[in-house]
Order: C-alpha cells, then sequence, then structure tokens
C-alpha cells in the first residue's frame, strides 16, 4: 500500500465515525465537536485530491463558522431538557426510515453497478496547479464571473437583510 | 534543505520529515517559552519600578524551569462536575493548533517545515482553530466563569480574523505570493527592501507604497494582538473579573500547556508579521558568511536574524501588555468593526489602485 492509500484509509475511518457518532450523540456539545473534526477528515480528503485551497479555506470558514454555531447551542438549547426535544409522532419516524433506506439503495446500485468501473481514478499530475489559488481565480473571475457576482450579491442581501432585523429592535 | 537531508540520513522520507517537523518544537518552541516567560516578569517588573525573579539561579535565570518542575509535580485536578474527555483533550487541542502553525514558519532558506504555497493563509486557518479548543476549555470546566471566558474570546477572535485578513490580503495584492518562504526570498539584500519600505520595486510606486504597507502592519498587528488575547485585549482571561478566564479550572501540566500555546501563538502572529513585513529571515545588511567567504554561516544567521526580529516583535507585544489598560466589551467591538476593518478596506482599495500602475 502507497502511503497515499494509507491516509486514505485512516481519513476514511475518522470521517465515518465521526459523522455516524454526530447523529447518535445525545450531547449537542459533542455533536459540534464532531461535526469539526468531520470537517477536518473532508479537508484532509480535498489535500489527497490537491486541492490545497479548498482543503484550508474549509478549515478556515468551517472553524469559525462552527464556533458560532456551538455558542447558538450552549446558549439557546436548554441541555439539560433533551428529552422533551424528542418527537413522540410514530408516522414521521417511519416515513423517515422509508426514505432512509430508498436513499442507502440509491447509493448501493450507484456504487456497485453503474459507477463500478469509474470508481479507479488516477489522480493526473497537472492537478496540482489545478488545485492552486492562482488557477482557482483565473477561472472564478473568466468563465465563472456572472455566478460569482451573484453570489455576492446574495450575501449582500443578506447582510441587508440582518441590519433590517437587528434594526427593527431599536426603533 | 534540512528535511531532505534528514530524509537522506534516515533512509527513509517518511521519518526524515517526521524528524524534521519536531525540530522547532524542542530546539525553538520550549526554551523560548521558558526564557518568554522570563522575560515578561522582567519586562513588567522593570516597568513597575521592581526587581522581579532575582532567587533562583544568576539574575533569577532558572526562574521558570524552577516554576515548571513544579508545575509537573502538581496534582493533576479534574473537577468532579467537569466534562472529563473534553477537559482533558482541551489543552492539547490549543496546542495543537499552535505547533500546526509552526509547519509553515520559514526559519532560513534551508528550513520551513512544509513549503506550501498558501503559506499564510494556512497559518490563519489553523491558528483559528485554537478558539475551538478555548471553547472546549472553558465549557467543560463547568464553572460559570470558565464560559464567560470562553464566549467573549470567541467573539473576539472571530471579528478580528476580518480585520487581519484584510491586512494580509492588502500586503499579499502587492506582493503576488502566499508562500513565506519566496516573500522572504524577495525582501533580499538591505532593510529598504523588506516590504514595509516599499520591498523590492523600483521607481515612485515604492514610495507610494510606504504608508499603506505601514498601515496594513499595523491593524494585522493591532488584530494578531486580539487573536492571541493579549492586553489590551485579554478580556477572556481579565483576571479582576473572571479569576483566570477560560482556564480558572485548570492546574499542574495542563495549566502549563495554556502559557505554552500562548506564548507559541504570540510568537507565530510576530514571525507572520516579520515574513511579510520586516525582511523574514533576511539580514538587514549583508550576511557575514558571504564577506568571509563563509557559505554554511549563512543559513545560521538567517535563522538567527528571524529568531531575532520575531523575539523582538514578542517583546513590543510585553510592552503593550504592562502599559495599556485592558478594553472593556462594547469598546473592543468597536475598535474592530467601527475602525480597524473599515480601514482595512480603505488600504486594501488604495494598495490596489497603486498596484494598477
Amino acid at each position: 500500500m502507497t502511503l497515499e492509500q494509507i491516509t486514505f484509509i485512516i481519513l476514511a475511518l475518522i470521517g465515518l465515525t465521526s459523522a455516524l457518532m454526530l447523529i447518535i450523540q445525545k450531547n449537542p456539545v459533542y455533536s459540534v465537536l464532531l461535526l469539526i473534526l468531520h470537517f477536518f477528515a473532508l479537508a484532509g480528503f480535498y489535500l489527497l485530491l490537491n486541492a490545497q485551497f479548498i482543503a484550508v479555506l474549509q478549515i478556515l470558514v468551517y472553524a469559525g463558522a462552527i464556533m458560532v454555531l456551538f455558542v447558538f447551542v450552549i446558549m439557546l438549547l436548554n441541555l439539560s431538557n433533551e428529552e422533551a426535544l424528542k418527537d413522540p409522532f410514530n408516522l414521521r419516524k417511519i416515513i423517515a426510515s422509508i426514505f432512509g433506506v430508498v436513499l442507502i439503495l440509491q447509493f448501493g446500485v450507484f456504487f456497485f453497478i453503474k459507477a463500478k468501473d469509474d470508481l479507479n481514478v488516477t489522480i493526473s499530475p497537472n492537478s496540482i496547479e489545478a488545485g492552486s489559488i492562482k488557477k482557482i481565480s483565473e477561472v472564478l473571475f473568466s468563465t465563472y464571473l456572472i455566478p460569482f457576482e451573484v453570489t455576492s450579491f446574495i450575501l449582500l442581501v443578506g447582510i441587508i437583510a440582518a441590519i433590517v432585523l437587528a434594526k427593527r429592535k431599536f426603533e | 534543505m534540512i528535511p531532505d537531508y534528514l530524509a537522506e540520513f534516515f533512509g527513509n522520507k517518511f521519518i526524515g520529515y517526521l524528524i524534521a517537523a519536531a525540530l522547532p518544537l524542542f530546539l525553538w518552541i520550549l526554551p523560548y517559552a521558558l526564557y518568554a516567560v522570563y522575560a515578561e516578569r522582567k519586562v513588567s517588573a522593570f516597568m513597575q519600578d521592581r526587581i522581579g525573579p532575582n532567587r533562583v539561579g544568576p539574575k533569577g535565570l532558572f526562574q521558570t524551569i524552577a516554576d515548571i518542575l513544579k508545575l509537573i509535580q502538581k496534582e493533576d485536578i479534574v473537577p468532579a462536575s467537569a466534562d472529563k474527555p473534553l477537559f482533558v483533550m482541551a489543552p492539547y487541542v490549543i496546542f495543537a493548533g499552535t505547533f500546526a502553525a509552526f509547519a509553515a514558519l520559514p526559519f532560513s532558506s534551508i528550513y520551513i517545515g512544509s513549503n506550501i504555497n498558501l503559506g499564510v493563509f494556512y497559518i490563519m486557518a489553523v491558528s483559528s482553530f485554537s478558539v475551538v479548543g478555548i471553547l472546549m476549555a472553558g465549557w467543560a470546566g463547568n464553572n460559570k466563569y470558565s464560559l464567560y471566558g470562553a464566549m467573549r474570546s470567541v467573539a473576539q477572535i472571530v471579528s478580528y480574523e476580518v480585520p487581519a485578513l484584510l491586512a494580509i490580503v492588502s500586503a499579499v495584492m502587492v506582493i503576488g505570493s502566499l508562500n513565506l518562504n519566496e516573500i522572504s526570498e524577495m525582501q533580499t539584500a538591505y532593510f529598504w527592501n523588506w516590504w514595509i519600505f516599499g520591498g523590492p520595486v523600483v521607481g515612485i510606486k515604492k514610495f507610494l507604497l510606504i504608508i499603506p504597507m505601514t498601515i496594513a502592519f499595523i491593524i494585522f498587528f493591532i488584530a494578531s494582538l486580539a487573536e492571541v488575547n493579549r492586553t489590551p485585549f485579554d478580556i477572556p482571561e481579565a483576571e479582576s473579573e473572571l479569576v483566570a478566564g477560560f482556564h480558572t479550572e485548570y492546574t499542574g501540566m495542563k495549566f502549563a500547556m495554556f502559557f505554552l500555546a500562548e506564548y507559541g501563538n504570540m510568537f507565530v502572529v510576530s514571525a507572520i508579521s516579520v515574513s511579510i513585513f520586516f525582511g523574514g529571515w533576511q539580514s538587514p545588511f549583508g550576511y557575514l558568511g558571504n564577506s568571509l567567504g563563509i557559505s554554511w554561516l549563512i543559513p545560521v544567521e538567517q535563522v538567527f536574524w528571524f529568531l531575532f526580529k520575531g523575539s523582538l516583535l514578542v517583546l513590543v507585544q510585553m510592552w503593550l501588555r504592562w502599559t495599556l489598560p485592558r478594553l472593556r466589551v462594547d469598546q473592543l467591538m468597536t475598535v474592530c468593526w467601527k475602525y480597524l476593518t473599515p480601514y482595512a478596506f480603505i488600504n486594501l482599495v488604495l494598495i490596489g489602485i497603486i498596484t494598477l500602475f
């Protein structure tokens, strides 16, 4: 096995376990920390795919954003009242589990029947260049200029909405 | 390059690189942290007209070594109502974030842990990760003062990251590289080639760049003070309000880990300023090795200059700590959002216009 494969297996184990534990966990604070661990495993995958910029961005953005989420979990959720949050309605659970089974079947069909031959992909050596900040910004400001500008417009709308909501309180 | 040499020496790339990665920890962080604590106490004593530690060894030089030996022997207490796994993990998470940042610092032209293209960006990302550790420590302690300290810390670090990153981006726009080793290499020869003096640019552009680059450095330095929780931004610890902030409940070696991480972080942010604005490992006036014709002396000099400039900025941080009073929480947010961030944006546009010429 190459070092790359070993790294992949370790990262996959960390990523899957943390994702699973995140759902099973009863304590919301633990869930948040496991989510961060999961994002770190994802950043590792990006690094294996030679996308260094996205890997670093993953850590930079999510470590900050998740911290805010963490604070809200502590502040807003009443941690001792965990049981009361549980859904007593059983029909919802049945529907959810049906959808879950369908999703798992879809993944099974996709991985073992349809995309069986596509899984042996090798990373081309040129991809180191493609993941660099220079190439990404070149593509972002030429080919994808309009989607990029639209995204910034959406963010602007979000900022204005936040200001309006905050201002209403003082008037 | 030292990592390649070590890889050849041990006959295995993996082992060689692993040992090369551990070098800064044993050769720099630990001795530096010990003597930074000593220097901090001496600086504070000087500022307050006291003598400071003077009992253990000549001039009290072994005081911090005695302190650390004492801390190792202390009982390691975990509070009964604490969240045990998080409580035990938190100091190491904080230190991991600090230590990971050292991987991309260029100590000299022949030693850099990992010569990645995203150097600055990577360091900002991993050092913002230490907030997670601070919150874990504050929450797991199950103490209201710890939690207050941790909350303040999050608000502070998340907001001060904005001006810090903007200042770096405005500098990087002129430099054209995020690799700290490359940035250091550019500022060669004499100190007027440092980026704070306009960098190795010729013509009138160099003189136009001096003021915006200085502003960028000042904004980054202030914001980085907040990111490492140093006075005047030390409200997460605020001894007079919150006992000891997020590490109130810690004892013994775990408490020492927080100190190690804090002093390590101080050096990391200083090292970023040094690499971007003050020439990195470049000597301000030529190398002794060049004039004497001894080629192996040059990298040694480079290590000296890097550590010297970094330590000098750490000393400035200590000097500020014992000079300025602590800011209030609302003043803290005002400084960040009403002053630093708008100025950083104006500076960004200004530098953008200058680079167009």
